[in-house]
């Protein structure tokens, strides 16, 4: 469903990121995972089509269903983002506006991609549903939501506007540990629903590992292992996986209950 | 050696630490402060280090109260326990080279005298697992591991009790958190370290404490010996906390609190604080604070502890 | 054939890389630079140097401007162009004591206020209030009128209602950078607040105040030539622009040499004094946009 073949962004003469192929599918995730500077953040902007605005050059071919992205006009890239390609970040406060009422931006965006006033009230409120959370938070204002429902308002956006691709970019970094729980759960159940293509982007490999069917490690600009995750997990090829999977520190798992 | 007793610190209206109790025995030993935000963990760490006045309580350190000390005790107190914070981009001042950074601090204490200060500021730079010539370097040509290495330097440098590391690694990649966290171990053996290690990363605590205490909402639900607490919690709350976290595995963890609407700080439930996201809440968590009692070899604040420790056992 | 290529390492070609970046800034340096240039070799380049002090020549009144006087003389016989180029020295040395007493009485106030908030940070701001409250000229006016019209009075009394606005911007910086958790540890290992104040907070909130400085100056330049001119600050003989353009504008008509001079001499150095203001506030705008 999402091709990318050929990546490459640079900042000025520097190269950011040089990825040589990545592929999508409906139902699947992709996790992209790597430390800072490996540009896994840069390579979800680029595939967005948000780069060029940062003030970065994006070379090589994104194809959505065959369709190329890169180079595209922003009348045709605003079309395709948020319909078919939606993205959420780190801090949801990227998604929403802190001056407005949450569902008054939410309305805004349905509107904007062509439902009609009573249609984009019954889709938000439905959206709002579908992450757990009470269609009366969309009175509220940015800063009175927590940070896990502010997140959650964020995937809601996503879905109601029916996007077929989620990017994530470290959507539950700034959370809480039993938040991101919630959260991750909130994102697979939606997933099978709604049979998203996800594209998740994290510093974090045990995340990872639980919500992507397939990852790529990326350092320095490059991907330097792809494959299913068990196969990561267990035979990493690379020795900067390896790397990663020693640093992690692991909790002792409980042996047999004591008497 | 450190004593911490019925803690209270308010924030204008809001209680971030209610009546917490704990102790650090004389190194090389460490405690664990584990929590989420609005903990009080970060609160308690800085009320121990004077950067925050507590409401009531009691915090001493071989007895020298941090609070009450008269002139001369307050210089002792200030060098009997020192911090390392969280943000490597902020942690040290960034016209300021590392060498006169850390004899900043040699200066402050009178530690050795002057004409020993550069040999001891390249002695504490290599404990940190750094060269002398990074003395002449500023922040900005430092990674943020290299930061905190020299965070930690100036902390030692004093010669402390004790060290509070807020979040020490938290903003370093992991491959970088992973040298940082093997360097504290390392300094604990050599220095006979004793420290009071504030994180939410129930891993890392494990790794370098034996003792931990969890907290929610300004007070102390369990605590204990870390290896316990941690592999086989007893308090709901912890329970969930453990289960939260995310392994190294192909499945996700199963959110195990209610959904509820997130705490308040400034309205904290009635009770027991963690009554409306808890799955063994009973009426009498919604009006009776439970008090710790000794359950399954720790200290749980609970009043269904032992079905909780039950249902562990499964 | 090769191709030659300017080698990017060679000081001349950094500075015109550097030129063509901050156009403004260099012009505005190249432009004082001149003034400082034509103030320091004032005794020796003046045609008259004694017409900057009490000579008169009566026979050689109002002359229009000629090869032996090039701005003319003044209503006393005196060398315009020597009186001009002294005049030079005199509004430097304003700008640079305003400055200066401005700066030593504002920075150490808004530091105090900024580092320990409370009470101390209430009264030194009621009391900047009080100062920022009056227009400037109108306080610089009253207070030279209390005391004796001159040069140091003014000067005194434009840095007494300049020290306000660095304490305020001071205290803003020093606010934001005592929370820092490097002055945190600076308190928790026991450092003395004087040498947290001193090398930590001041060096790291003094740059916005040097920018504001630099924009200061020109405003100053015209602060002091205005209350000349209304005759509250030099008086004759003090060659200063301000007096003298106070002197000629009577003359306007018919002698227009008397005040066209002094007035040009400082339009020019108050535009000298901006383009470097601007100048530097442009090249320190984060969102400057650096193309290769």
């Amino acid at each position: 469903m999402l091709e990318v073949r050929d990546l490459g962004v640079w900042f000025g003469d520097r190269q950011v990121v040089g990825v040589d192929a990545l592929d999508l599918d409906k139902g699947q995730t992709v996790g992209i995972v790597g430390e800072t500077g490996s540009g896994k953040s840069m390579t979800a902007y680029a595939i967005a089509g948000l780069a060029p605005g940062m003030g970065a050059r994006v070379e090589g071919s994104v194809k959505l269903d065959g369709r190329e992205l890169i180079g595209l006009s922003d009348g045709a890239l605003r079309d395709i983002r948020g319909r078919r390609i939606a993205m959420i970040f780190q801090a949801p406060i990227s998604s929403l506006n802190p001056v407005f009422r949450v569902g008054d931006v939410f309305l805004r965006a349905l509107r904007l991609h062509g439902a009609s006033k009573a249609n984009a009230r019954e889709r938000a409120a439905e959206a709002m549903r579908s992450v757990a959370l009470s269609p009366d938070l969309l009175h509220r204002y940015p800063h009175q939501l927590s940070g896990g429902q502010a997140q959650r308002v964020a995937i809601a956006m996503a879905v109601a506007l029916r996007a077929e691709v989620l990017i994530a970019d470290e959507p539950t970094s700034a959370l809480d540990v039993t938040v991101q729980a919630e959260i991750l759960d909130v994102l697979e159940k939606l997933q099978a629903e709604e049979s998203l293509a996800m594209l998740f982007i994290s510093h974090d490999l045990a995340v990872v590992s639980g919500i992507c069917d397939t990852v790529a490690i990326m350092y320095d600009g490059e991907v330097v292992e792809r494959g299913p995750v068990s196969e990561t997990l267990h035979h990493p090829s690379h020795p900067y996986t390896r790397e990663l999977l020693a640093a992690v520190p692991r909790l002792t798992t409980p042996e047999a209950p004591d008497a | 050696m450190l004593e911490v007793r019925d803690l209270v610190v308010r924030y204008g209206p809001v209680v971030a630490v209610d009546g917490v109790t704990l102790g650090v025995p004389a190194g090389p030993a460490g405690l664990g402060l584990v929590g989420e935000s609005g903990s009080g963990k970060t609160t308690i760490g800085r009320a121990i280090v004077r950067l925050t006045e507590p409401a009531s309580g009691e915090v001493t350190v071989d007895g020298l109260n941090a609070f009450n000390a008269k002139r001369g005790d307050l210089k002792a107190y200030r060098k009997s326990v020192q911090i390392v914070f969280q943000d490597p981009d902020s942690t040290l001042d960034p016209r300021m080279r590392v060498g006169p950074a850390i004899t900043e601090a040699l200066r402050a204490h009178a530690v050795v005298e002057r004409s020993a200060w550069p040999d001891r500021v390249t002695e504490l730079l290599t404990a940190v697992g750094l060269q002398a010539e990074h003395a002449d370097r500023l922040p900005h040509q430092l990674s943020g591991g290299q930061r905190q290495r020299v965070a930690i330097a100036r902390a030692l440098a004093v010669e402390p009790r004790l060290i509070v590391l807020d979040e020490p690694t938290s903003a370093l990649d992991v491959t970088v958190q992973a040298r940082v966290l093997e360097l504290i171990a390392g300094l604990r053996e050599e220095r006979s370290l004793a420290y009071l290690l504030i994180s939410h990363n129930l891993a890392v605590v494990e790794h370098l404490c034996e003792q931990v205490a969890v907290l929610y909402l300004g007070q102390v639900v369990e605590q204990g010996e870390a290896a316990r607490v941690l592999t086989r919690p007893v308090h709901p709350y912890t329970r969930a906390l453990r289960t939260a976290v995310p392994e190294l595995s192909e499945t996700l963890p199963a959110p195990a609190t209610k959904r509820a609407e997130p705490p308040n700080p400034a309205d904290p439930p009635p009770g027991c604080r963690f009554h409306p996201r808890c799955p063994l809440a009973v009426d009498r968590c919604r009006s009776e604070r439970p008090l710790p009692r000794e359950v399954g070899g720790r200290l749980v604040a609970c009043h269904r502890a032992e079905d909780s420790l039950a249902e562990t056992r499964g | 054939m090769t191709a030659v290529t300017a080698p990017t390492s060679v000081p001349g070609v950094r500075a015109r890389g550097f030129a063509r970046r901050n156009p403004t800034l260099v012009l505005g340096i190249v432009l004082l630079v001149l003034i400082v240039l034509v103030a320091l070799a004032a005794p020796w380049l003046a045609p008259a140097p004694g017409d900057a002090g009490t000579a008169t020549h009566p026979f050689n009144v109002l002359t229009d401007p000629s090869s032996a006087h090039p701005f003319g003389t003044d209503l006393v016989g005196r060398d315009l162009l020597t009186r001009v180029m002294y005049g030079a020295r005199i509004s430097l040395r304003i700008v640079v004591e305003v400055l200066l007493i401005a700066g030593v009485v504002g920075i150490p106030l808004g530091l105090i206020a900024g580092y320990f908030r409370g009470r101390v940070d209430q009264v030194i701001m009621r009391i900047t209030d009080v100062f920022l409250a009056f227009p400037a000229l109108l306080l610089s006016l009253a207070i030279a009128f209390v005391l004796t019209p001159s040069v140091q009075n003014m000067t005194i009394a434009i840095a007494v209602t300049w020290w306000p606005w660095y304490t305020r911007l001071v205290r803003g910086e020093a606010a934001s950078i005592a929370t820092r958790p490097y002055i945190e540890s600076c308190r928790v290992l026991g450092v003395s607040h004087a040498r947290i104040l001193a090398r930590h907070i001041l060096p790291n909130s003094i740059t916005p105040v040097l920018v504001q400085m630099s924009m200061d100056a020109g405003g100053i330049l015209l602060t002091a030539a205005s209350i000349s001119f209304l005759g509250l600050g030099a008086q004759d003989p003090t060659p200063e622009w301000g007096l003298i353009v106070s002197q000629g504008a009577q003359y306007f008509a018919t002698q227009w040499w008397f005040v066209t001079f002094a007035g040009l001499a400082i339009l020019f150095t108050a535009i000298a004094f901006n383009l470097i203001g601007d100048g530097i506030r442009e090249m320190l705008d984060p969102r400057r946009v650096v193309s290769r």
